[in-house]
């Protein structure tokens, strides 16, 4: 299975491999791309991966998921170009009842953001642009 | 032991985002002495033109797997170097 796309993701057809007589609630979380980082309007993104170890990170957290509570899970993340709007990842928990579906996506969200090795490249409505780094920020004109 | 005797462990490096542009390079091909960690491939690197701007102690992963500084690298080791995340 791959987790990582250079295409639009299709949230239909993610829901598709979740959905079951069995499971009630569905918890879903999209990232969509923001217009704006630290106060500076951002005009288009670029995600870029490191593909064998992404699909692998990727495929242990949902094991993990799934080993933790009783969902089923789907997970996408986009790599390329992505202009505002664009859906970036999505994360969907398919469980009996809400409650292991709620805490299985917010744990796969964080966990993707903590240990999946995606970067960010930010271009800026002034022109520049920027790798989105927490710790400092390293720009180029 | 003269210096053509000392066991060396070979790996390729992996650089990725701001840390590859800082060392203009992509992968490198690293020969170390033996024993080597992870921190050995890291100080190798932080000496090379451009690698002051790696961190002391940069996320990186071995063979597809988080690594700590400590971690022993084999011969034929992929040693990924990190940038701070920023999936999500």
């Amino acid at each position: 299975m791959a987790f990582l796309t250079g295409d639009a993701i299709e949230l239909s057809a993610l829901l598709a491999r979740v959905q079951s007589p069995s499971r009630g609630g569905v918890a879903i979380f999209l990232g969509q791309v923001r217009d704006h980082q630290d106060g500076r309007a951002v005009t288009r993104l670029e995600y870029s991966a490191y593909g064998p170890m992404a699909e692998a990170e990727c495929a242990r957290i949902v094991a993990e998921a799934e080993r933790r509570w009783n969902v089923a899970v789907a997970l996408a993340h986009r790599t390329g170009s992505l202009a505002i709007g664009d859906l970036a990842v999505a994360v969907l928990a398919a469980s009996a009842h809400r409650a292991d579906a709620f805490t299985a996506c917010r744990f796969v969200i964080e966990e993707v953001k903590r240990r999946v090795p995606i970067w960010k490249r930010e271009q800026y409505a002034d022109g520049t642009i920027a790798w989105v780094d927490s710790t400092a920020t390293l720009q180029h004109a | 032991m003269s210096a053509a005797t000392v066991p060396a462990v070979a790996v390729r490096v992996l650089l990725f985002a701001s840390y590859a542009e800082s060392l203009g390079a992509e992968a490198l091909d690293l020969s170390l002495p033996s024993p080597a960690r992870v921190a050995d491939v890291i100080a190798h690197l932080r000496g090379l033109p451009g690698g002051h701007q790696l961190p002391p102690k940069p996320l990186c992963a071995r063979n597809l797997t988080h690594a700590s500084p400590d971690d022993l690298v084999a011969q034929g080791d992929e040693v990924a170097v990190l940038p701070p995340l920023a999936g999500g």
